[in-house]
């Protein structure tokens, strides 16, 4: 489903059809620092979930967090400012919502990052046509969103290589002592007992994913 | 279908309306709740949701805080089991205000349909060598390794679940799954090879609604009996030879068997009297 080069795009099963989900990782980013920043003043250009691609182990992990991110959006029920912030929030396990971001989001530090992007267009007769309307009030407020003004806003400030989003590179990138002290996998002496490696990571990623589904439970 | 006339005269939970790749699948609908099959995430990644709609009958502030309570304490109990090695499915997500819960897709079928199916064929084998076909199963014929093997896969189940301090509150072979074996997980013994292959795969438990957390032995002992008396119902030819199995496999997984199996004697002196009485 893919239509640009370096964005991944989803759409997830069980989401409205105008929520899309747009992804993509840059290793060795150099200005981590700069980024962060723009996050911390509310920069509106830079509303994304910048995610330190450490703690990922999957794009399943990443998925999780979107479709329960999109979800509270939709039900009204958000506890961050943004669906973004909510998504970066989804990967916790429990409910500090800024050590979430301490933990799970971009730092000055981060060398690699995982970046998504909801988009949230209005209903269209067309799929041909862009996405348009936009209310008067904010009409000369921004340019609309697309997939291609994201790639290229992305490609413009993020420097760094980027990456396929697939669950091969996800894995050169994640740290797993920071994975496993975060979702608590240190005392479970039973995954240490699986020889097989295919094995042990999925039952990895389901206790990851159940941990984050349990998060406020 | 009945899985059709179900979602008409029914309205699925919200989240169930939004776009999917395929339509979501009523399996089945009890009193509480009702089961569905769908995909979470991405169209290969099949699902079960369990939705508790809103009971009319009920008072509206109860039955939300009814249903919020169900739902939160099924999402823990499971989540308890997978993170200790307990096969359980995983939780995917929850929404307790609107009353569902999203997990992992168990494949296979309910044990006591694999149970049935087994002892049917045994009675129809039994048939055609010209005998009854109603002989209690003993266990001892070598077709019968398969259903020993299953009998103490049951056991082993329930005691690892006893031992992490989960009781089932509803244990029956309606909520245990057989799963086909997965990759490297097959026993290297303790199963036949040779057999036909209907009651092979792993034991997965679920539907973890009455479960709750505890170190009881009392609440231990009611499991096992609810789960035999459910069993002896469901499957009288095969009654004796499940109660063995279970317990000594339940022994071999659980430090605590003993005292447990011990309160079992007496909850079941209990049920003998209540159904004297009665
Ligand atoms: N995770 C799953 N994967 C596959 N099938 C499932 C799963 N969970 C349930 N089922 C199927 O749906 C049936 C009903 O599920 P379950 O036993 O959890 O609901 P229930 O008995 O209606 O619940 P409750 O007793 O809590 O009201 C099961 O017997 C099984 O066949
Ligand atoms: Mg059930």
């Amino acid at each position: 489903m893919s239509t640009s080069s370096i964005l991944e795009t989803v759409q997830l099963e069980h989401i409205p059809s105008t929520h899309s989900v747009h992804i993509a990782v840059f290793r060795d980013v150099e200005n981590a620092a700069f980024l962060h920043q723009q996050l911390l003043a509310r920069n509106p250009d830079f509303e994304y979930a910048l995610i330190d691609a450490g703690v990922i182990t999957s794009s399943l992990q990443v998925l999780s967090a979107a479709f329960r991110a999109i979800n509270v959006q939709v039900a009204g029920t958000m506890r961050t400012p943004n669906v973004h912030s909510e998504i970066v929030w989804s990967l916790s396990p429990n409910n500090n919502i800024a050590e979430s971001y301490r933990r799970y989001g971009i730092t000055p530090e981060s060398r690699d990052l995982i970046i998504v992007k909801v988009l949230v267009t209005p209903l269209v007769s067309s799929s041909s046509s862009p996405p348009a309307v936009e209310t008067d009030s904010d009409a000369s407020a921004k340019p609309l969103l697309t997939p291609q003004t994201i790639e290229e806003h992305l490609l413009t400030h993020v420097k760094g290589r980027p990456v396929p989003f697939t669950d091969l590179t996800l894995g050169e990138l994640t740290d797993w002592g920071r994975v496993r002290k975060y979702y608590k996998l240190n005392g479970v002496s039973w995954l240490d007992k699986i020889k097989d490696p295919a094995t042990k990571d999925k039952e990895m990623n389901m206790l990851i994913m159940s941990g984050m589904a349990l998060r406020g439970v | 279908m009945a899985a059709d006339s179900g979602a008409q005269q029914f309205p699925l939970p919200a989240i169930l309306e939004y776009p999917s790749s395929t339509p979501p699948e009523l399996i089945t609908q009890g009193a509480e709740g009702r089961l569905y099959k769908s995909t979470y995430l991405l169209p290969s990644i099949p699902c079960a949701l369990k939705y508790r709609p809103p009971k009319p009958w009920r008072h509206p502030v109860l039955d939300a805080r009814l249903t919020r309570h169900r739902i939160l304490s099924e999402a823990r109990n499971l989540a308890k089991c997978r993170r200790e090695g307990v096969p359980v499915p995983t939780v995917y997500a929850t929404d307790e205000s609107a009353g569902w819960l999203m997990m992992e897709w168990v494949a296979g079928g309910p044990v006591r349909a694999a149970i049935n199916e087994w002892l049917q064929r045994r009675r129809d084998s039994e048939q055609a060598e010209g005998r009854s076909g109603d002989a209690i199963v003993e266990g001892t014929r070598e077709e019968d390794a398969d259903l020993v093997a299953l009998l103490r896969r049951i056991g082993a189940a329930v005691g690892h679940m006893h031992k992490v301090g989960i009781v089932h509150g509803d244990l029956t072979t309606s909520n245990m799954m057989l799963r086909p074996w997965e990759k490297g997980k097959e026993p290297t013994n303790g199963h036949n090879v040779e057999g036909d292959g209907l009651l092979e795969g792993e034991i997965v438990i679920i539907d973890f609604g009455l479960a709750s957390q505890s170190s009881s032995d009392e609440d231990r002992a009611v499991d096992l009996y609810v789960l035999e008396r459910a069993f002896a119902s469901t499957h009288p030819r095969a009654e004796k030879l499940f109660t063995a199995m279970l317990e000594s496999a339940y022994k071999d997984a659980f430090k605590q068997a003993p005292i447990v199996l011990k309160k079992l004697e007496d909850v079941r002196m209990r049920g003998r009297k209540r159904s004297m009485l009665g």
